[in-house]
């Protein structure tokens, strides 16, 4: 039955938190409520990226997209919109490049400027409907890989697309394909890293949540292209919702006979499997996602042997992350030319990056490759929030670097990325403003990979350890110019010597802080001094004489006493006993706190 | 044949056959890499960083799990080289407890001598230390985790050799740590007390339990009649302490070492293990002639008698009643010899030298002891006797060869062959066929289940019996053995089974050898080596021929299986939860 309207609601992590289960349910009851239940349809969807203008809601046809929903605001929508056909203005996304108020997705700057292809149905299709996926193309790269070409057609076409890893090394897959291809042995194995440790990068979940089936679908056509029979999906166990769509997918494709023995008559058979992840980053290592998915401790292990060579139970195996699978059918449906034809030299295709920090529009963009970094920050990022100064932007999570002002001009490419001492990473893009004090901020991210290091070797066990022990007195200022020196040394060190790859570039983020941005660390360690006005040690709260008017507001709401004074005198801070929460800064209502 | 590949270490052309590690390759050509926690067969996890090298790669290799292959070329020692493996060696030195003058391992510590081959004058990153207590509540094993540098040499043992997983590495990044399980104390895991995880440690973090002061009290005390036993594997080991090539028979120095220190009397563990023989012997002949349980399994080994107990509790009536040569020997102390020297059982005071950790465990069994007196009173293992020797100020090297006493001090070579794998089932069989007719057979040739291949069968006739027989070694052999006897898919009569790879001679009590011997050379096969000349050397071989064992039927025990020998030296065993929920 067709219907004429479809309010599409998008039920991501994000908006799922933010109640878009209970917005659904709040327009089938009104439906009812206005009798147009058989008229109009609510399409559960997965995540549309613009994840802080959650809950989203699309209606179609006309297109017309809404921010911010809340149940409180169905009701209105339903007998506006759905009934009248009058489109609800407060409640239209506004596009923050023109202020203006647009009527459809393809209006708004966050959009307009994407390209999506991995994320191609996410936010359009019901992920939990098979045949939702099946009406926009899904399987048909399937059924042709199947039935038209051989597995050496296939790993030509990917090798040819120009196709690279989308989880971070950047790895060509056409290539990994051809190794395991090569490989004689009983058994092979087809791996989907799902688990997606990057904090602040869920372009993985988004995919897993809103299109289960086209990471199923291309685990399949793996599977024939280096002839395995055998697939495990390893997803970390926090994403409950991209597992719940992922089990139920897999199950529809069984019964749609696109999955088991069998597939399309072709004689091919592919199973698979799903493995939860209990949370560690390092089992989005390779060989530590296959040792975990083999039942121990998940710890990589040196390479070679590779996992083409020997991987899953000392078996030949590939392993992919959920983008790059994302991108297989497509590039089969559409061919390796159109699909090399995007992007730049080295880097084909579009590149999905989760934006957050200091960034008006916190979401997922999927942009082409070579897209200047500034377009992403500034047109579809919407730029800093609060007239802020941009500072820097880390991209790579913590295996990353910050790249500066200087080169926020450079396209958006593995090979690029590098050269400036960061890397794509899996797409994590945070962006810092003049708040941020660069030392912290490389702190943090050591603090991240001290803790989520498995404990195997040495240089990344302790190395990080030291290096985070370091930049820590910096930032207490009781640093020395010979740390510098020395965090220098052991990062060049750990690079080089630590066992896997999270090791080796854990300490990424300190080595490109410390290339631009050497001179706040020496304002920590020569003035003791932190620029960004953010490592506490180094602040003192002080009560500015002439500005203060003695109100005695401060010293009142003091959790530890340290402020006294006369009333309609100048007060004074007890530094012994200030512990620096700047609640005085906070309730002044004569500026008269300082804390530099 | 072989494929070769041809590559370049250091601009040397250098071609070994496919397969063959960089650490292994240059080895070869004499270029010593420097490792840590590789342990060739044992632990090959590229885990330390110690062995890196240069192969034109984005970071450095770990040379000791690094395949070689065409045109490689490989820089062992370069600044980069260098640097890396200094600055591991620092970070690891930061976070190990330095306290060398009181660690039992200063002489031959693994770590200590990296640094000094490192040049290591100074650690530029100290910082936090992460480590728990001590654990000594083993009644054989001490960790020390602040001593710990996280090779992982002793979980590899556990976990894959012996397939007893007592300790695994817990926590993750800094706090990562060798521990049993939710690190519960390790007397409450089912660990077996073998040691294995000391003597592959390269630095303190595993001991033994020392009871050398114990030894001196008793020794020191008037009223004692301090006497000991020597178990057969500990005088092919002991001289590798006072510098001694691997291999050295040292049996007169350490009876002269041990008559200087104060015993009243030194005796041989070969002795009881002769006894053992006729004892296990005619068991299993009674067994086979009355349709008892088969197949009959050897007690001797007290960490495979656990290991029983914990995961085979279905087979503990196939395991021997005998009690091992020490108790029994330890019984027998404390009674037939104690009236015969007219000294009160309370007043004699029984220490054993043994190749082992478990034994002391076995020791301190309740079920091993007589009328309320223990078997045994304390155990010292090989390197404690060793310790003790040095503290004596004895110059083992130098000292004059000497006899065991008498009455007591007769042992023949199947007793003394014990020590090694195999040996039992050869002692055994060397008195099969006495024990089956009464009659000797001096044309069978035995020499089949010697070596140190994992599972070793045979087959012997003997006065028209058909024994089928297997001999496994070394914990992780004997679970698939016993898996397969638990599936039905073997058949035997008796068996042999020694819960340290090599048998005793390669117990957890002994001399720790490093890695880089270890990597090179099979010690198991040199120090059995040892064991086998000690036995050509011997004019009995047989242990029914021992006069002090038929002295001892004679006007002791009467035949063996009787009610006087299974009151002193047979007993039982009990099945173990593997992990019982205790209060800690």
């Amino acid at each position: 039955m067709v219907s004429r309207a479809h309010v599409l609601v998008c039920g991501g992590t994000g908006c799922v938190a933010s109640k878009s289960t209970e917005i659904m349910a709040q327009f089938e009851k009104h439906f009812v409520t206005n009798g147009i239940e058989k008229e109009v349809k609510v399409v559960k969807t997965g995540c549309f990226g613009l994840c802080e203008k959650g809950p989203i809601v699309v209606i179609y046809p006309e297109g017309a997209t809404y921010s911010r929903v809340t149940s409180g605001d169905v009701k209105e929508i339903v007998e506006e919109h759905l009934v009248k056909g009058r489109i609800v203005k407060r409640l239209l996304l506004g596009d923050t490049d023109t202020a203006d108020v647009a009527r459809s997705l393809d209006n708004v700057g966050f959009f307009s400027r994407q390209l999506r292809i991995a994320l191609r149905n996410c936010g359009i299709i019901n992920p939990e409907l098979i045949d939702e996926y099946i009406a926009r193309d899904g399987y048909k790269a399937l059924g042709k890989v199947l039935t038209e070409m051989t597995p050496t057609d296939v790993i030509n076409e990917i090798k040819k697309s120009g196709l690279r890893g989308r989880g971070g090394g950047g790895f060509p897959t056409g290539m990994k394909w051809e190794f395991a291809a090569k490989q004689t042995a009983d058994q092979k194995y087809v791996c989907c890293n799902a688990d997606e440790g990057d904090p602040g990068a869920f372009m993985d979940r988004s995919v897993l949540e809103g299109d289960p089936h086209a990471v199923i679908e291309a685990m399949i056509i793996a599977g024939y292209a280096i002839g395995a029979t055998e697939g495990f999906v390893y997803v970390r166990a926090e994403y409950p919702i991209a597992v719940q769509r992922l089990t139920l997918a897999m199950d529809q494709a069984k019964e749609y006979g696109l999955l088991g023995k069998n597939i399309f008559g072709s004689g091919f058979d592919f199973s698979l499997e799903i493995r939860l992840g209990a949370g560690a980053f390092v089992c989005g290592e390779e060989t530590a996602l296959m040792t975990s998915i083999e039942g121990h401790r998940g710890e990589p292990r040196p390479r070679p042997p590779f996992p083409a060579v020997k991987g899953l139970w000392q078996k030949p195996t590939i392993l992919n992350n959920v983008e790059t699978y994302a991108n297989i059918p497509v590039i089969i449906n559409n061919g390796a030319d159109w699909f090399a034809s995007i992007g730049t030299e080295k880097s084909k295709g579009t590149k999905v990056f989760a934006i957050g920090g200091k960034i008006n529009n916190t979401g997922l963009v999927e942009i082409p490759m070579g897209t200047p970094l500034r377009e992403v920050i500034y047109d579809i990022g919407g730029g800093i929030p609060n007239g802020k100064k941009f500072k820097a932007v880390q991209t790579g999570g913590p295996s990353g670097g910050c790249i500066p002002m200087e080169h926020i001009d450079i396209p958006i490419e593995y090979d690029s990325l590098i050269s400036i001492g960061s890397m794509m990473g899996s797409g994590g893009m945070i962006v810092m403003d003049e708040d941020n004090c660069m030392v912290d901020i490389a702190k943090f991210f050591l603090e991240f990979t001290v803790d989520e290091s498995c404990g195997k070797c040495p240089p990344c066990r302790i190395g990080t350890k030291r290096m985070h022990e370091i930049l820590d007195r910096i930032t207490k200022g009781k640093g020395e110019m010979a740390d510098l020196q020395k965090l220098e040394d052991l990062a060049n060190s750990i690079k080089q010597s630590a066992l896997c790859g999270l090791g080796q570039t854990a300490p990424n983020p300190v080595l490109s802080t410390l290339k631009y941005f050497r001179h706040e660390y020496e304002a920590h360690v020569i003035d003791k001094n932190c620029p960004a006005g953010v490592c506490k040690s180094l602040m003192q709260y002080q009560i500015i004489e002439d500005k203060c008017k003695g109100c005695s507001l401060c010293a009142k709401k003091c959790p530890t006493g340290a402020i006294t004074g006369e009333l309609r005198k100048p007060y004074v801070i007890d530094q012994e006993k200030c512990i620096k929460c700047g609640v005085c800064m906070d309730v002044c209502k004569f500026a008269a706190v300082t804390n530099r | 044949m072989t494929e070769l590949v041809n590559f370049t270490i250091d601009g040397k052309a250098v071609s070994v056959p496919r397969g063959t590690t960089i650490l292994e390759a240059a080895r070869q050509i004499g270029v010593n890499i420097p490792t840590l926690c590789f342990l060739k067969d044992i632990n090959e996890i590229g885990a330390c960083r110690m062995c890196v090298v240069d192969v034109g790669a984005r970071s450095l290799q770990a040379s000791c799990v690094y395949p070689v292959s065409e045109g490689l070329k490989v820089i062992t020692n370069s600044p980069k080289v260098r640097d890396s493996r200094r600055t591991t060696l620092e970070l690891i030195l930061s976070n190990h407890e330095n306290k060398c003058f009181t660690c039992n391992r200063s002489d031959n510590c693994e770590l200590q001598k990296l640094a000094n081959d490192h040049n290591i004058k100074e650690i530029r990153y100290e910082g936090a230390m992460f480590s728990l207590p001590v654990d000594d509540s083993s009644l054989s094993i001490v960790r020390d985790p602040k001593k710990c540098v996280l090779c992982r040499r002793c979980v590899s043992m556990c976990k894959n050799v012996q397939t007893v997983s007592a300790i695994e590495t817990n926590g993750r990044g800094f706090e990562t740590i060798v521990t049993s399980p939710f690190n519960i104390s390790l007397c409450n895991t089912p660990c077996v007390n073998c040691g294995q995880c000391i003597t592959v440690c390269p630095v303190g973090a595993l001991r033994e339990k020392d009871e050398s002061e114990k030894v001196w009290d008793a020794l020191a005390r008037p009223d004692l009649h301090v006497v000991v036993q020597t178990a057969p594997a500990v005088r092919v080991a002991i001289g590798e302490e006072f510098g001694l090539p691997i291999g050295t028979r040292c049996t007169g120095k350490m009876v002269a070492a041990l008559k200087a220190m104060g015993f009243a009397n030194v005796y041989d563990t070969d002795t009881a293990a002769d006894l053992t023989i006729m004892e296990e012997g005619t068991e299993l002949v009674n067994r086979i002639k009355n349709g008892g349980k088969l197949p009959l399994i050897t007690s001797c080994s007290p960490g495979w008698i656990k290991f029983c107990e914990h995961n085979y509790p279905e087979f503990l009536e196939n395991l021997s009643t005998c009690k091992s040569p020490q108790n029994m020997f330890g019984a027998l102390l404390k009674s037939y010899y104690a009236k015969k020297i007219g000294v009160a059982p309370e007043k004699v005071f029984v220490v054993s030298v043994m190749p082992c950790t478990a034994k002391k465990f076995e020791a301190q069994r309740p079920e091993l002891s007589v009328d309320g007196l223990p078997d045994i009173d304390v155990v010292i293992t090989t390197r404690e006797l060793a310790d003790m020797i040095r503290e004596a100020g004895l110059d083992f090297v130098n000292l004059e060869d000497a006899q065991y006493d008498d009455p007591m001090g007769i042992g023949t070579g199947a007793g003394v062959i014990f020590g090694a794998t195999g040996g039992v089932m050869e002692a055994a069989l060397r008195s099969a066929a006495f024990l089956l007719t009464g009659q000797d057979d001096d044309s069978m040739e035995i020499g089949v289940v010697r070596g140190v291949d994992d599972i070793k069968e045979a087959e012997v006739t003997v006065a028209g019996v058909t024994l089928k027989a297997a001999i496994v070694h070394g914990l992780g052999n004997a679970r698939i053995l016993m898996d397969k006897i638990k599936a039905g898919e073997a058949d035997y009569h008796f068996i042999e089974i020694m819960a340290c790879p090599g048998g005793c001679v390669n117990g957890g009590g002994q001399p720790i050898v490093p890695a880089s011997v270890r990597n090179v050379m099979d010690i198991r096969v040199e120090r059995a080596k040892a064991i086998y000349d000690e036995d050509a050397a011997l004019h009995i071989r047989k242990a029914h021929r021992n006069p002090v064992v038929e002295t001892l039927y004679k006007e002791f025990f009467g035949t063996p299986a009787s009610a006087v020998s299974h009151k002193y030296l047979h007993t039982h065993y009990t099945a173990r939860e593997s992990y019982p929920i205790v209060e800690e």
